[in-house]
């Protein structure tokens, strides 16, 4: 997968340099938002590209996020290729129309390209309900929007470059307990196309389908529950829209089980639609009812305490795993 | 600067002509009159529905469309609001085209997807209208960004209502636009009512055009029933955006003579009122009147335009009755640039 550029890095660096690398091939490339040039963005995501793209490219914006996304949008379908960065994806409700009502029908009406990409930090952290909230599953509800939420350094560059080279409005989240995440990224050839979830680790007993932050969570899960001789195999989306049910499904008809792990408001999120679409396809296979694991329904409080209590943890997704195979085995110990 | 009010009785009509080419004049006039008989024609088969979805009639506006598209090329953008019949066609929309698309034709500039409150044709540079108050202007406003960055020389103009002039995004984006100088024309076609609500009854200040020029931007009110004043307001305007001077705000007070939506039997305002702005201030019959004053245009010349805006409006309705609806199959095609795969779709 790797090219011999590849190395070790942070998840936002990653992300930097997939844009650095595709704003010197692109000059339609811009980026703006508050914060950029000088600061790098909240969370150190376009450091340094101020100075050496200029301030034409990397442009510092007012607060005014209806206006960013409104002129990306228009410029999107005149040419350019920008990046909005509204370093939190919350301040995407300031510009909900923009995205949802402009952006993402441009196509469907007239069959311009709208090559924009959104990105915003999000998931949950300290910092109290306005700045924490899940949306993914809002966007992932609009006809028109793509949805990334890569989990590695290496799919944070390769999917900004795929971004970078499509035709599609996108929503980029990165989570923020993320950001210094750290691993391998590509070389300036490694594309990761949108719609294609990937395999972390395989296992036989138990389907584990997570996202972003839950991904390393899963994976740490999986590690706890094999020192058990339970084998998790654990799926990571990469994209929630297009979402890759195929592998879902494939990983699902070996398994027979399957625990679907968002950090996500369980109540209406992207994980109902994972499973409401594996019973319909897989009824007669499925050894067990699909569980899922996801936040409690309640805006995301301050104090550490109240925090903890809401976020899913990887023993979330040790405990369902391990309820779906006890199920799915009648009782019997694996 | 004034709010939107009834001109006082007996206050100049006429239209000055000086340092116009009577052809252009001629041209604008034709102009409007296609508006107006596209509007005229459409409203009806609104009511009855062969038009679906109801409409918003711009008839009363025409001379702001045409007026400020006078200074516009192909390569220049233009995108407006919910109503903005007159301004698609004045950026020179093939009326078969915004016909087709009222009728939710495959052959309508959406392919029957967008309706009227969507129309758009990229290569006349009018880059949509808009269903959402104000937002309009943020496609201009994006269009003038990467004008801007290309400093190809273009500019865009954004048009919204007196009622858009209420939403905080509109001063986003003029803030936006006079922060980063961009090539922007913004347009606020003051038609004295947000569908029913009087500008006097929902806006604080002086005038939207008073309001505008505290983001440090040229401000300007004109007479949107004078086609060659809104045309000199937006010459300059596109003089500025095209030299790098950064935008201007152009205020057109204007009146529509006919209700929000088509079929509209409002209390809001007085019969006599609207009867007053159709007898005093239709842009077209002082376009046609100063026409006649300076020897520019008789009575048959003004026959056939108005010939020649009835045969473009007639033909027009023809092929968009006579075209193919869309395929139902395909109302999931196209949502992505690539072939989406949704479960359940099928």
């Amino acid at each position: 997968m790797t090219t011999p550029a590849s190395k070790r890095t942070t998840l936002s660096r990653a992300y930097r340099d997939g844009l650095a690398e595709e704003m010197a091939r692109d000059d339609s490339i811009v980026v703006l938002g508050t914060d950029l040039y000088e600061r790098g963005g909240h969370w150190a995501q376009v450091t340094n590209l101020g100075p050496q793209f200029g301030r034409d490219r990397v442009r510092n914006a007012p607060i005014s996020e209806a206006a960013m996304v409104a002129a990306g949008v228009g410029a999107a379908m005149n040419g350019l290729r920008p990046v909005v960065d509204l370093n939190f994806l919350d301040f995407a409700f300031g510009a909900m129309d923009e995205i949802v009502n402009q952006a993402a029908k441009v196509r469907y009406w007239w069959g311009r390209p709208v090559p924009l990409v959104v990105r915003g930090t999000t998931g949950f952290a300290g910092g109290g309900a306005q700045h924490n909230n899940p949306i993914e599953s809002w966007f992932g509800h609009v006809p028109g929007l793509l949805m990334a939420y890569p989990s590695t350094p290496y799919d944070a560059k390769g999917l900004i470059k795929s971004a970078m080279r499509g035709e599609d409005p996108v929503i980029f989240a990165m989570h923020k307990m993320q950001t210094g995440t750290r691993g391998e990224a590509g070389g300036p050839d490694d594309l990761v196309p949108f719609g294609q979830a990937v395999i972390r680790r395989p296992g036989r007993d138990v389907t584990v389908v997570s996202y972003g932050v839950m991904a390393p969570k899963a994976l740490a899960a999986a590690d706890r529950l094999a020192a058990d001789g339970i084998e998790a195999e654990v799926i990571d989306l990469r994209t929630l829209m297009p979402l890759d049910l195929d592998l879902v499904e494939e990983s699902v008809r070996r398994t027979r089980t399957l625990v679907v792990a968002a950090e996500d408001y369980r109540h209406g999120g992207v994980g109902a639609e994972i499973a409401a679409a594996m019973q319909e396809s897989l009824f007669r296979e499925l050894d067990a009812p699909v569980l899922r694991i996801g936040a409690p329904f309640a805006p995301v409080p301050h104090s550490p305490v109240l925090l903890e209590a809401l976020t899913p943890g990887a023993e979330d997704v040790e405990r369902l795993a391990r309820e779906v195979v006890k199920t799915a085995t009648g009782g019997r110990p694996q | 600067m004034r709010a939107h009010t009834v001109p006082v009785e007996g206050e100049d009509a006429g239209i000055d002509l000086s340092g116009i080419d009577p052809a252009d004049a001629r041209d604008w006039l034709a102009r409007m009159l296609l508006i107006r008989e596209f509007e005229s024609t459409a409203g009806p088969l609104a009511t009855s529905g062969e038009i679906p979805g109801g409409m918003h009639a711009a008839t009363g506006q025409e001379a702001v469309a045409v007026g400020i598209t006078s200074v516009l090329g192909p390569e220049d953008v233009a995108a407006a609001s919910h109503r903005s019949h007159h301004v698609a066609l004045a950026k020179g929309m093939a009326p078969r085209s915004v016909m087709a698309e009222l009728f939710g034709k495959a052959s309508g500039c959406a392919g029957g997807r967008g309706g009227h409150m969507h129309l758009a044709d990229f290569s006349v540079g009018f880059d949509g209208s808009n269903g959402i108050v104000g937002a309009g202007l943020g496609i201009a406003l994006g269009a003038a960004f990467a004008q801007g960055y290309r400093q190809d020389g273009h500019c865009a103009a954004g048009f919204f209502g007196d009622g858009g002039a209420n939403t905080g995004r509109v001063w986003e984006f003029v803030n936006l636009a006079a922060a980063w100088k961009l090539p922007l024309i913004v347009v606020c076609e003051n038609n004295g009512y947000a569908v029913e609500t009087p500008v006097g009854a929902a806006m604080a200040g002086e005038s939207v055009a008073n309001r505008a020029a505290g983001f440090g931007l040229p401000a300007v009110q004109v007479d949107g029933q004078d086609v060659a004043a809104v045309h000199r307001a937006a010459a300059d305007a596109a003089r500025r955006a095209r030299a790098g001077d950064g935008p201007t705000f152009i205020e057109a007070l204007t009146y529509r003579h006919l209700g929000h939506d088509i079929g509209e039997r409002g209390q809001y305002r007085t019969t006599e009122e609207v009867e007053w702005w159709q007898t005093n201030r239709d842009p077209i019959n002082r376009m046609r009147v100063a026409l006649e004053k300076s020897g520019d245009l008789d009575e048959a010349g003004f026959a056939d335009l108005a010939a020649q805006a009835t045969a473009r409006v007639k033909d027009a309705v023809e092929y968009a009755a006579a075209a193919p609806l869309p395929d139902p199959a395909t109302v999931t095609d196209a949502v992505t640039s690539f072939a989406l795969k949704v479960r359940g779709n099928q």
